[in-house]
């Protein structure tokens, strides 16, 4: 009974849960409001009308999307405090601040102009109202940069300094906590995988409606449109994943030598990457592995001869760090500093695998519908599948970075578990535990049948008038 | 004067930003059972606020994350010390939320009827738990300093459901349900308009007698306090505003009406803040040792420093392109406004 109220394990699984949950929606608005934008923008260039009916069917499914994304941004937004109060007050001097200026700048502007965007179809010129979409898609960009530059300060601290008489971290830089080499490379890296979750989206809408023989030219331009973003933004994310690679080696790394199961440290040849790797129960050996030679010394250092830290050894220099001048917020209390190997290891690679995969169902439709083609069956299938592909590599990415921080709050400062609300009782985690994932369950599937129910009603009926003047305005705004 | 100080200002701004512009988002969605009386009713009354109460909601978001930065001590005290009731209001955001998005999604009358439900307790439950809560603030809750300097909460839910408290939050409740009602007939025409000013009159005149008890209460509760004469003076404002836009109503002007109310909000919740100042959270046990003060919750120099630059140079432009908004949509909505056929 006693495990089952353990306040901290209750709130790292409400946190863990919650924000993935919020992940679940906010690539999808990241990624849709920009090709929404840059859909209306071809309308107003063009004029073509099967641009609007694209804009029209991807912005609902946006806004259905969105209504999930800022309902859950509230309750991120408030566990800080309720559950990590104590992570709140040594940090909040320099956490706050990103937060804060996201808010201001960011979240204000977004909210405002996505009502403008809903709801001002006719009451705005053209191009004014285009903008609001634009103004939307920028907000939301750089709220996700606020947001990464809060994490990246948990995952390498800069700019700060330790009060020692108030017992917490105090700011010192600005600059430096803004612009956080973690937070420069997660920014693209995150910016384009939304992307890409947006770009398959997209793809599978129109591998429907074209595997049912409807709306035949407006799908087929969707269908190219999402299958070339998708690989464009594969390329980003891959480049800037490697980017990232190298930084965390630098910054943290246990998470790199946790995500390779990498015990002893290596280098050259033996520092391999493995491709599939079977351990004891325990993880602590290997039994079968299929490994590249020197690609783990590649993808941490960008040589072929580079060192590779393995778990052992910086558990002994981080042992002699950390814990050796008694009780200490930054020595956890098992003394363990490598996070769980198999959740690290794994994580890693569906990110990256899943990643390969949806780029290569890109580049393999692109082929298949060269010059109008006809498609097998099997193959719309698939493409419609791909849709969620993404979003879970997303998702495990995020799980491999939070996960692979761990035994940390804050990297080298605070240890998670000395972060956790003191006066918070553990039935009271429970409870919100227990009604978070009642209510998160039941919208999820909500949200989920509204979304493929607008994705299957398709574009709406646009009448263009004979005189080949403007189309209707009136009816493009929503009303609830 | 000391930037600690500016910024409880600016986190009270903040919070009247939202109390007068998410205030009456709920007031809307109180009254929507009972001045609509069909379908296109309702949906009337919705698109009053369709276009703008996320982002009044986001002052909330705003509100939360400066108090985060420029009083972090404050915001981990209060928040985990609130837990239950957070996560209700919580809760109740998020129903109203999709509500508001997913309600005209579907067709038949059980799917509506439901998101009309939580539009209601969406709507109810927020304003009467804020108040609750920020009454408690002022009253006093069982909170005691630590030895590293910080500060504990040591009660629980019901501790944070005394009398006072709970006069506080029917209070902020009623007065959003009022200010709603008076919103609805701003910003609607014909039987609508007609039904939420007679109901805003009658409503009007329970929410007085509520609001005064509440206002009195608090004089008596801080009598010895230094502040006291600020908070009689910003009381009495508040208590004469209201007075005033039920006069308003009455009349049928209804701009005046809806304006005096902003200014009720206004003052009734710095009247709040008068009665903390200079503490943000008082404590029932041994308040000398015990109190919150300003300076104890504050973030460091350098934060505030930069802090108040981003505010600066933010909010002007917040306030200016939200403006804008209010003024492209601000046309009266009516029954021919709403499409025959919900797509
Ligand atoms: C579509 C999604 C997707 C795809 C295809 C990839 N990633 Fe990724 N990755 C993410 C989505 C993601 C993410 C969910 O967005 C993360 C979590 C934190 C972050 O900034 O991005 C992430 C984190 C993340 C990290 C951890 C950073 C840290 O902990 O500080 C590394 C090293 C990489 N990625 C590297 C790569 C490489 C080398 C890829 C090569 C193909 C790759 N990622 C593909
Ligand atoms: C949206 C993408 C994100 C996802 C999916 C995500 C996921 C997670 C997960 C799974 C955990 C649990 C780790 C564990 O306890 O083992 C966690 C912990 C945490 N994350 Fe994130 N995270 C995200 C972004 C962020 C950001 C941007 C911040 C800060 C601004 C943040 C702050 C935290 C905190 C404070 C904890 C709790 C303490 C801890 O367990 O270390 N996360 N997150
Ligand atoms: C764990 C820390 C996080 C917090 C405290 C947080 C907070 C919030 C809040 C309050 C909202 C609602 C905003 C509104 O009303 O418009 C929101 C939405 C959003 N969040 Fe988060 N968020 C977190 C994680 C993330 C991450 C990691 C990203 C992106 C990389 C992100 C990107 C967004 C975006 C783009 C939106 C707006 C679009 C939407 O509402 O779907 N958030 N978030």
């Amino acid at each position: 009974m006693n495990e089952l109220l353990d306040p901290l394990l209750l709130a790292r699984w409400q946190f863990g849960l919650t924000t993935l949950y919020h992940f679940l929606f906010v690539p999808l608005t990241l990624g849709m409001a920009l090709l929404v934008a840059i859909l209306q923008t071809a309308w107003v260039r063009t004029g073509k009308v099967k641009y609007l009916e694209l804009t029209k069917l991807f912005g609902k499914i946006f806004l259905i999307n969105f209504a999930m994304g800022v309902v859950t941004g509230i309750v991120q937004e408030f566990q800080f405090g309720m559950n990590w109060s104590d992570y709140s007050r040594f940090v909040g001097d320099i956490f706050g601040a990103p937060l804060a200026i996201e808010g201001l700048l960011a979240f204000f502007l977004e909210a405002t102009f996505i009502g403008v965007w809903i709801f001002g179809w006719d009451k705005l010129p053209k191009k004014i109202h285009l903008m609001s979409i634009w103004l939307t898609s920028i907000a939301s960009i750089m709220s996700a940069y606020f947001i990464l530059a809060a994490n990246a300060f948990m995952q390498n601290p800069l700019g700060y300094e330790i009060n020692a008489e108030r017992g917490r971290a105090e700011l010192t830089d600005i600059g430096a906590v803004l612009t956080n080499p973690v937070a420069l490379t997660q920014f693209p890296h995150t910016i384009f995988a939304s992307i890409m979750f947006a770009a398959c989206v997209i793809v599978a809408v129109a591998a429907w409606h074209l595997s049912k023989k409807q709306h035949m030219e407006t799908m087929r331009t969707a269908l190219r449109f999402g299958l070339w973003t998708n690989i464009v933004a594969f390329a980003g994310t891959a480049l800037s994943g490697d980017q990232l690679g190298l930084v965390m080696v630098e910054t943290q790394p246990m998470k790199m030598a946790a995500a390779e199961g990498l015990y002893n440290t290596a280098s050259g040849a033996e520092a391999s990457f493995s491709l599939f790797s079977l351990g004891t129960p325990d993880g602590a050996h290997e039994i079968f592995s299929v490994r590249i030679p020197y690609l783990l010394s590649f993808l941490s250092t960008h040589t072929f001869d580079g060192t590779v830290e393995g778990i052992n050894d910086l558990q002994r220099e981080y042992t002699e760090l950390y814990c050796s001048g008694g009780s200490n917020i930054a020595c956890p209390s098992d003394g363990q500093f490598a996070p769980i190997i198999w959740v690290t290891y794994w994580a890693f690679r569906w990110m990256m695998g899943l990643g390969i995969f949806a780029a290569l169902v890109s580049v393999v439709g692109l082929w298949l519908t060269r010059k109008n083609r006809e498609v097998k069956p099997i193959a719309w299938k698939i493409a419609i599948w791909t849709a969620p592909v993404p979003m879970v590599a997303s998702l495990v990415g995020w799980i491999f970075t939070e996960m692979g921080r761990q035994p940390w709050i804050v990297f080298g400062l605070m240890t998670t578990e000395s972060g956790v609300s003191p006066g918070v009782t553990g039935l009271s985690v429970l409870i919100s535990l227990v009604v978070f994932t009642l209510v998160y369950g039941g919208l999820a599937v909500v949200e989920y049948k509204l979304i493929i129910k607008a994705a299957k009603a398709g574009p709406p009926a646009i009448e263009v008038p004979e005189d080949g003047s403007d189309v209707d305005h009136t009816k493009l705004a929503t009303v609830y | 004067m000391e930037l600690q100080y500016i910024w409880f200002f600016i986190v009270g701004v903040l919070l009247v930003g939202y109390l007068v512009l998410d205030g009456f988002d709920f007031g809307v969605g109180i009254s929507l059972p009972f001045v609509s009386k069909d379908d296109t009713d309702r949906r009337v009354v919705i698109n009053t606020i369709g276009p703008i109460w996320d982002l009044n909601e986001t002052w909330l978001i705003v509100a939360g994350a400066c108090l985060f930065a420029a009083f972090p001590e404050w915001y981990a005290t209060m928040f985990s010390g609130f837990y239950l009731a957070l996560l209700l209001i919580l809760v109740a955001l998020i129903l109203r939320g999709v509500s508001f998005e997913y309600r005209h999604q579907g067709k038949s009358e059980q799917w509506k009827a439901w998101f009309d439900r939580f539009i209601f307790i969406g709507s109810a439950l927020p304003p009467l738990l804020w108040g609750t809560a920020f009454a408690n603030l002022i009253h006093g809750v069982p909170l005691e300093r630590l030895e590293n300097g910080g500060w504990i909460f040591t009660g629980n839910l019901f501790t944070l459901l005394n009398p006072y408290s709970l006069l506080g939050g029917i209070t902020i409740m009623m007065l959003c349900f009022v200010h709603g009602l008076v919103f609805i007939s701003l910003k609607t025409d014909g039987d609508i308009r007609e039904r939420a000013r007679a109901l805003a009159v009658k409503v009007g005149l329970v929410t007085i007698v509520i609001a005064a008890a509440f206002l009195i209460w608090t004089i008596i509760e801080h009598l010895g306090s230094d502040t006291i004469v600020f908070v009689v003076v910003l009381a009495a404002l508040a208590a004469v505003a209201l007075i005033g836009a039920w006069l308003a109503n009455f009349k049928g002007r209804e701009g005046w009406a809806f304006t005096l109310h902003v200014l009720t909000m206004t003052f009734a919740l710095l009247t709040v803040f008068m009665a903390l100042f200079p503490n943000v959270m008082i404590s029932s046990i041994d308040p000398a040792v015990n109190n919150m003060t300003i300076t104890g919750a504050s973030s460091s120099q350098m934060t505030l420093e930069f802090m108040t630059w981003v505010a600066i140079c933010a909010l002007p432009l917040v306030l200016a392109y939200q403006t804008w908004t209010y003024w492209i949509f601000r046309k009266r909505i009516t029954r021919a406004s709403i499409p025959v056929a919900a797509h």
